[in-house]
C-alpha cells in the first residue's frame, strides 16, 4: 500500500476512533448548557466500557450490553447530580471524586471478565465495493458511531429550537431567569447531568465492545477526560463536538501509521499529535475577547 | 461585628486531620481482634512455620499478558504445604513498591520476595535489600553484578527468544505475503531480542521475509496496539506478534482483520479461534518450583546454595510453545518441532557469527553469541530483515 | 461557611468531619460486606497499615509528600479562580530540569550546590510549564483547564522522548532512564526516619503558599483578583502580572514535587516521574478548599488511605481496585458534608419566647450565636 496507507489509515482512524469522544462530548456539552460541569466523565466512561462488556458476555447481546452501559452511567450521573445539587459542594472536586470512585467500581467488579470473550458490536461494511481488503476494512463503521453522528446535529437543532432547548440554556446561561419564568432549574440540571452520563456510558460501550473491543483496566487511554476539553474546544456547540471528536479520532492513528511506513523517529511525540495539534488550533482561535464566546453564563459558579 | 481570627487555620481542617487518625484507631479497638503488629521474622523458620513468600506485580493479576503469567507461576506453589505465598498487583514502581515490599517483611513475615516488574531493581530493591540483609529478593529480569549488588539479590529471567524464534518459523510457513508484524512496547534489549530472533526463525524458512516493527511507546496502550495493528494489516502484512503487557487487544484485532497471530506472555487461543498459530508462554511455576525447593533445603543466595543470575531456556522448562492452532500446516510442525528439538538438546543458535543488523553493521562479529552472551543482554540492535528503528 | 464564634459552631467544625470519615468508613464497610468480606478484619487491617505503628504512619508521610507540594499547583492558581490541572506535567517538567542539572554539574560543585541547582531547575522549569498556561489564558485567552491538560500529555511524551532518547544511558538496558545523578548529591532522609526531605520541603511550601495568599499584599491582589476580574482591574491591579506570577509559582511548586521524585527516589529520570500523583493532588487541593496548611493534613489523610491499599490485598485477598473504590467513597461523603454547615439543628442557637421579649432593648452583643435562618 506504501504511502497512500497513511491517509488511509487516519481516514480509518476517523471511523474507528472518533466514537467515544463524540459520545463523552455531546453528553458532556448536555450538561455543561445547563450550567454544571461533569469532570467524572472518565469513571462514568469506564463504568459502560465494562458493564456493557459485561452484560454483553452474560447475555450474548451486545446491543443490551449497550443499553446497561447507559443505565450505568446513568447511576453514576444521578450520584454527581444529587452531590453537585447540595449547596456550597464544589462541582470539580465531586467530578474528580467521581473519576477515582467510578474506575474503582469498574476496576473491581470487572476482574471476572477480562478473560472471557463478549459478543461484538455488528459491523456495517460500507466498502464492499473496494476490491482492496485494506479500504474494507477502513470503511467497516459501527452503527453506534453512525447514531452518534446523527445526535450531534439533532442537538444543534434541539438546543436551538425546541421549547426544552431553551429552557436548558435559560437554565445554564441565566438561571435567576429561568426561576422567574417557573422552570425548576434544579429538576433541568438533574436531567441534564443524568443524560450526559447515560451518553458518556455509551461512550464507554463502544471502547469495550468494537473499538479496541476488549476489556481490560487501561482501555480507556484518557478519552473521558479529553472529553471534557473537547467541548470548550468546540464552544459548546454540539455540530463542533462532533468535529472535534473526529479529529481527535483520526489523530490517534498518526503516530502507528506513520511508523508502519517507516518513518520511526519521534514516535512519542507523533503519539502526542492529538494533543499538540489540539493546543495549537485552540492558540490561534482564541482571543482573550472572545474567550468564552458561548459559554453557558452559570458555568463554574454552582 | 468584628472578625476576630486567633487561630488563623480553619478550625475544621486541623479537627478532620487529627480525628481522620483517631476515627481509625477507635472503630479498630472495638473489639476486632485484629492481627497484631507483627514481629520481623526475618531469620530462620522452624518446621512449623510456613516459609512465606511475596510476590509483587506491576500490573493486574489478569492481563492475560506478563503479569497473569507470574501470577499463575505462584498459583503452582499453592499445593506446597510448607509454604504461604502472599501477593500484591498494581504496584507502580515508586516508593509504593518500596513500601509494599517492607510491608510484606514487616507484616506477613515474609523472607523471600519476587519483585517481577524490571523497574524495580533499581533503586527500589537494591535499597530494601540493604535494609533487610536476612530476606531473599529475587528480581525477574534484573542484571546482578557481583561485588556491586547486595549479596541478598538474585536475578532470573527466560531465554523467550528460542520460543519467538520457532514462533518465527510457524509465522514463515503461514505467511502468504512474505511480510511479518512486531508490536512492540519500547525499544529494549528484551523485546528487541524477541523481534530478532522472530525474525531470524523466519528467515530461515523464507531469506526473504521481513518483520515490520512498530513500537507503540508503552506497555499498555489497548488503542494504539489496535491502530498498530490495523495499519499493520493495511500493510499486507498477515502474521503479527507483539511483547506488550497485555497481547488481548493484539490478538483480538488480528483476528477481526482476518489474519494471523502468534501469542505471547500467556496463552490467547481461545481470543483468536481461527488465525491463532502458537505462542512463546512462560512457565514460571518451573522457575518458581525449583526455588522453593532450593530453599526448602536450606540454600540461600547469602550462603551461595542459590545462584545470583538464573537465566533458562526451552530445554530448562523456563518457556513453552502454545500449541499449534489449526491453521498451521503439518510441514510447518514438522519444521518447528525439529528446531525445539535442538533447543531442548540445546545444540541451537540462534545468534551467529556474521549477523547484520537492518543497517548492513556486522553486530556479531567472529563468535557466534551463545544465550548467555552477555551483549545479548545489552541489545540495541535490530537484525537484517527487520524494518523500523531503535532509537526514538 | 462553619461559625466558629459560639461553642456550638465549633463542636459543628468537630463532628461533621469525623462524621463523615465515620461515615465514608460505615459505607464502605457495607460495600465490603457485600462482595464477602468481613467489614470489621477491613478496618483494622485499613488502621495497621496506616496509622497503627509508627513505620506505618512513616509510609502515609512518605505518600503525602509529593501530594502536598503538587496539590499547590492546583490550589494557588484557584484563588485567582482559575482551575489549572497540569500537576502531573509541571511534576514531569520539573524533574527532566532537576536531572538535566545535576548531570551537568556532576561532581564538580559539592553537594549541597549541586541540590540547590537541582531545586533550582525543578522550580524554574516546572513554573515557566505552568506559566505558558497562565500566558495563554492572559494574552490569547485559551481555557487553562484545557492547556494544563493537554500541556500534562505534551510533558509526558517529551519525558519519555528524551529519555527514550537524547538522555538516555545506554546502561539503563529494559528501562530507558537518563544517567544516574551521582548518589552523593542525593536528597537524604530525615534523621531517624525512612522519610526522605521531600517532607520538609512540601511543609516549608505550604506554609510559605500559606503565608504568600493571606498575609501578603500579592495574595491580597490575587483573591480580588480572583473575585471579580473587572474590579480588580478598575481598582488598578495588574491581572496579567499577577496570573503569570501566580501560575509560574504554582508551577514551580509541581516542579519541586518532581525534583524530589529525582533526587530522593529514583536518581534519575524514566517513566516513574509520571506517577499519577496529578488526580490525587487536585483532590487534595479542592478537600482542603485550596488553603495549603489544610492541603497538609489532606495530604497525610490520603497518603493514609493508599498505605492501606496493600493489605487489603495480601490479607483479605481484596482486588487493588478496592482501595480506589475506599477513596472515592471518602472523598464523595466528605465533599458533600460540606453541604451541612448551618442545617443541622443541633448546631443551630434556638430562640425561646424570652428571647424576643428583650429584643428591642438589646444588642447583637447580648445574644450569642448567629442569627437562625
Amino acid at each position: 500500500m506504501g504511502w497512500w496507507g497513511v491517509p488511509l489509515a487516519i481516514a480509518a482512524g476517523t471511523l474507528r476512533g472518533s466514537a467515544p469522544f463524540l459520545f463523552v462530548s455531546l453528553g458532556e456539552c448536555l450538561t455543561e448548557k445547563s450550567g454544571k460541569i461533569n469532570l467524572g466523565l472518565e469513571g462514568t466512561l469506564l463504568t459502560g466500557a465494562m458493564s456493557a462488556y459485561a452484560i454483553s458476555y452474560l447475555t450474548n447481546s451486545p446491543w443490551l450490553g449497550v443499553l446497561v452501559a447507559g443505565c450505568a452511567g446513568m447511576l453514576l450521573g444521578i450520584i454527581h447530580a444529587w452531590l453537585c445539587q447540595q449547596p456550597k459542594v464544589n462541582d470539580v472536586a465531586v467530578g474528580i471524586a467521581m473519576i477515582i470512585f467510578g474506575s474503582g467500581i469498574a476496576f473491581f467488579f470487572g476482574k471476572p471478565f477480562i478473560q472471557p470473550i463478549a459478543p461484538q458490536l455488528p459491523a456495517i461494511a460500507l466498502g464492499g465495493w473496494s476490491s482492496s481488503p485494506q479500504i474494507q476494512s477502513a470503511l467497516k463503521i459501527c452503527p453506534l458511531f453512525l447514531i452518534g453522528v446523527a445526535i450531534a446535529p439533532l442537538m444543534q437543532w434541539f438546543f436551538a429550537s425546541t421549547r426544552w432547548g431553551l429552557y436548558i440554556r435559560a437554565v445554564g446561561d441565566a438561571p435567576e431567569a429561568a426561576k422567574a419564568m417557573g422552570i425548576s432549574t434544579s429538576r433541568v440540571r438533574w436531567l441534564c447531568i443524568v443524560a450526559g452520563s447515560f451518553l458518556a456510558g455509551i461512550g464507554g460501550a463502544y471502547l469495550s465492545l468494537y473499538y479496541p473491543g476488549s476489556w481490560t483496566e487501561r482501555i480507556s487511554s484518557g478519552q473521558g477526560l479529553m472529553a471534557v476539553a473537547l467541548v470548550i474546544f468546540a464552544r459548546w456547540q454540539p455540530m463542533q463536538c462532533l468535529y472535534a471528536a473526529l479529529l481527535f479520532g483520526g489523530a490517534q492513528a498518526i503516530g502507528p501509521a506513520l511508523q508502519s511506513v517507516g518513518i520511526d523517529s519521534y514516535y512519542y511525540l507523533f503519539n502526542a499529535s492529538p494533543y499538540i495539534l489540539t493546543l495549537l488550533i485552540m492558540i490561534l482561535t482564541c482571543s482573550p475577547k472572545r474567550t468564552l464566546t458561548g459559554a453557558p453564563g452559570a458555568l463554574g459558579k454552582s | 461585628m468584628s472578625i476576630n481570627k486567633p487561630f488563623p487555620l480553619k478550625r475544621r481542617q486541623v479537627i478532620r486531620g487529627i480525628l481522620a487518625t483517631t476515627a481509625f484507631g477507635a472503630t479498630t479497638k472495638f473489639g476486632t481482634g485484629c492481627t497484631p503488629a507483627s514481629q520481623s521474622q526475618a531469620s530462620s523458620n522452624t518446621e512449623d512455620k510456613p516459609i512465606v513468600m511475596g510476590f509483587i506485580y506491576v500490573g493486574p493479576k489478569d492481563d492475560f499478558g506478563y503479569n497473569q503469567a507470574h501470577a499463575e507461576g505462584k498459583q503452582g506453589l499453592a499445593k506446597l504445604t510448607w509454604l504461604k505465598s502472599v501477593e500484591e498487583a498494581n504496584v507502580p514502581e515508586t516508593t509504593a513498591v518500596e513500601e509494599t515490599m517492607r510491608n510484606m517483611i514487616e507484616e506477613e513475615g515474609a523472607t523471600v520476595l519476587f519483585p517481577t516488574s524490571f523497574g524495580y531493581f533499581d533503586p527500589h530493591i537494591l535499597k530494601i535489600a540493604q535494609e533487610y540483609p536476612e530476606v531473599q529478593f529475587f528480581h525477574c529480569g534484573g542484571l546482578y553484578q557481583e561485588g556491586k549488588h547486595p549479596k541478598n539479590v538474585g536475578s532470573y529471567f527466560g531465554y523467550i527468544d528460542e520460543a519467538q524464534y520457532v514462533a518465527g518459523i510457524v509465522a514463515a510457513h503461514t505467511s502468504k505475503t512474505g511480510k511479518l508484524g512486531f508490536i512492540g512496547a519500547k525499544p529494549i534489549p528484551q523485546v528487541l531480542r524477541n523481534i530478532n530472533s522472530f525474525n531470524l526463525g523466519a528467515r530461515s524458512v523464507n531469506p526473504k521475509i521481513t518483520t515490520q516493527a512498530i513500537f507503540t511507546g508503552d506497555w499498555a496502550l489497548p488503542v494504539k496496539e489496535a491502530e498498530a495493528a490495523n495499519s499493520m494489516a493495511d500493510q499486507d502484512i498477515d502474521v503479527i506478534t507483539c511483547h506488550v503487557d497485555s497481547p488481548k487487544v493484539v490478538m483480538e484485532t488480528a483476528e477481526r482483520r482476518g489474519i494471523f497471530c502468534s501469542g505471547y506472555h500467556a496463552n490467547q487461543a481461545q481470543l483468536a479461534p481461527r488465525g491463532y498459530l502458537t505462542g512463546a508462554e512462560w512457565n514460571w511455576v518451573q522457575v518458581y518450583s525449583s526455588y522453593a525447593e532450593m530453599i526448602r533445603a536450606g540454600k540461600t543466595l547469602m550462603n551461595g546454595g542459590i545462584p545470583h543470575l538464573v537465566r533458562g531456556g526451552l530445554k530448562d522448562g523456563f518457556l513453552k510453545m502454545s500449541s499449534y492452532g489449526e491453521a498451521v500446516s503439518a510441514e510447518a510442525k514438522k519444521d518447528a518441532d525439529a528446531v525445539k528439538e535442538k533447543f531442548m538438546a540445546g545444540n541451537m543458535t540462534i545468534y551467529r557469527a556474521g549477523l547484520k543488523d537492518n543497517t548492513g553493521k556486522i553486530v556479531v562479529p567472529s563468535k557466534d553469541f551463545t544465550q548467555t552472551a552477555i551483549e545479548l543482554e545489552k541489545m540495541n540492535w535490530l537484525a537484517e530483515g527487520v524494518i523500523g528503528r531503535v532509537a526514538s | 461557611m462553619p461559625n466558629t464564634y459560639t461553642w456550638r459552631g465549633k463542636l459543628e467544625a468537630v463532628c461533621i468531619p469525623l462524621a463523615a470519615i465515620l461515615f465514608s468508613l460505615l459505607l464502605f464497610g457495607v460495600f465490603c460486606a457485600a462482595v464477602g468480606a468481613n467489614p470489621i478484619a477491613v478496618y483494622g487491617a485499613i488502621y495497621q497499615a496506616a496509622f497503627g505503628r509508627w513505620q506505618s504512619f512513616q509510609n502515609a508521610l512518605i505518600r503525602a509528600a509529593p501530594l502536598m507540594l503538587s496539590s499547590l499547583c492546583t490550589a494557588l492558581p484557584a484563588r485567582l479562580g482559575l482551575v489549572i490541572i497540569g500537576n502531573e506535567g509541571a511534576i514531569v517538567v520539573g524533574g527532566l530540569g532537576a536531572v538535566a542539572i545535576a548531570l551537568a554539574l556532576s561532581t564538580n560543585v559539592p553537594p549541597l550546590g549541586s541540590q540547590v541547582a537541582m531545586a533550582v531547575a525543578g522550580i524554574v522549569c516546572g513554573g515557566v510549564w505552568i506559566g505558558i498556561v497562565g500566558a495563554l489564558r492572559h494574552y490569547r485567552g485559551v481555557n487553562e483547564t484545557i492547556s494544563s491538560l493537554l500541556m500534562n500529555y505534551i510533558a509526558i511524551a517529551l519525558l519519555n522522548h528524551l529519555v527514550g532518547g537524547p538522555m538516555r544511558d545506554p546502561s539503563s538496558l529494559n528501562k530507558p532512564s537518563s544517567y544516574p545523578i551521582p548518589d552523593v548529591n542525593m536528597l537524604g532522609d530525615l534523621p531517624g526516619t525512612r522519610i526522605h526531605f521531600g517532607l520538609i520541603y512540601g511543609l516549608i511550601a505550604c506554609a510559605i503558599a500559606y503565608f504568600l495568599i493571606q498575609r501578603t499584599t500579592f495574595g491580597m491582589a490575587a483573591r480580588i483578583a480572583g473575585g471579580n476580574v473587572r474590579a480588580a482591574k478598575l481598582a488598578g491591579l495588574p491581572v496579567g502580572k499577577l496570573t503569570l506570577a501566580i501560575c509560574f509559582l504554582a508551577g514551580s511548586c509541581a516542579g519541586l514535587a518532581g525534583m524530589v521524585e529525582v533526587a530522593a527516589v529514583h536518581g534519575r529520570a524514566n517513566e516513574s516521574l509520571n506517577a499519577n500523583y496529578g488526580y490525587s493532588s487536585i483532590l487534595v487541593a479542592f478537600i482542603a478548599r485550596n488553603n495549603p496548611l489544610a492541603a497538609i493534613l489532606v495530604a497525610i489523610l490520603l497518603g493514609g488511605i493508599l498505605t492501606s491499599g496493600g493489605i487489603l490485598q495480601r490479607r483479605l485477598e481484596l482486588p487493588d481496585a478496592t482501595i480506589l473504590v475506599f477513596q472515592g467513597i471518602v472523598f464523595l461523603v466528605v465533599l458533600f458534608s460540606e453541604s451541612l454547615y448551618g442545617k443541622l439543628g443541633v448546631f443551630q442557637e434556638k430562640f425561646d419566647g424570652n428571647d424576643r421579649i428583650g429584643l428591642v432593648g438589646s444588642t447583637a452583643s447580648d445574644r450569642s450565636g448567629n442569627v437562625a435562618g
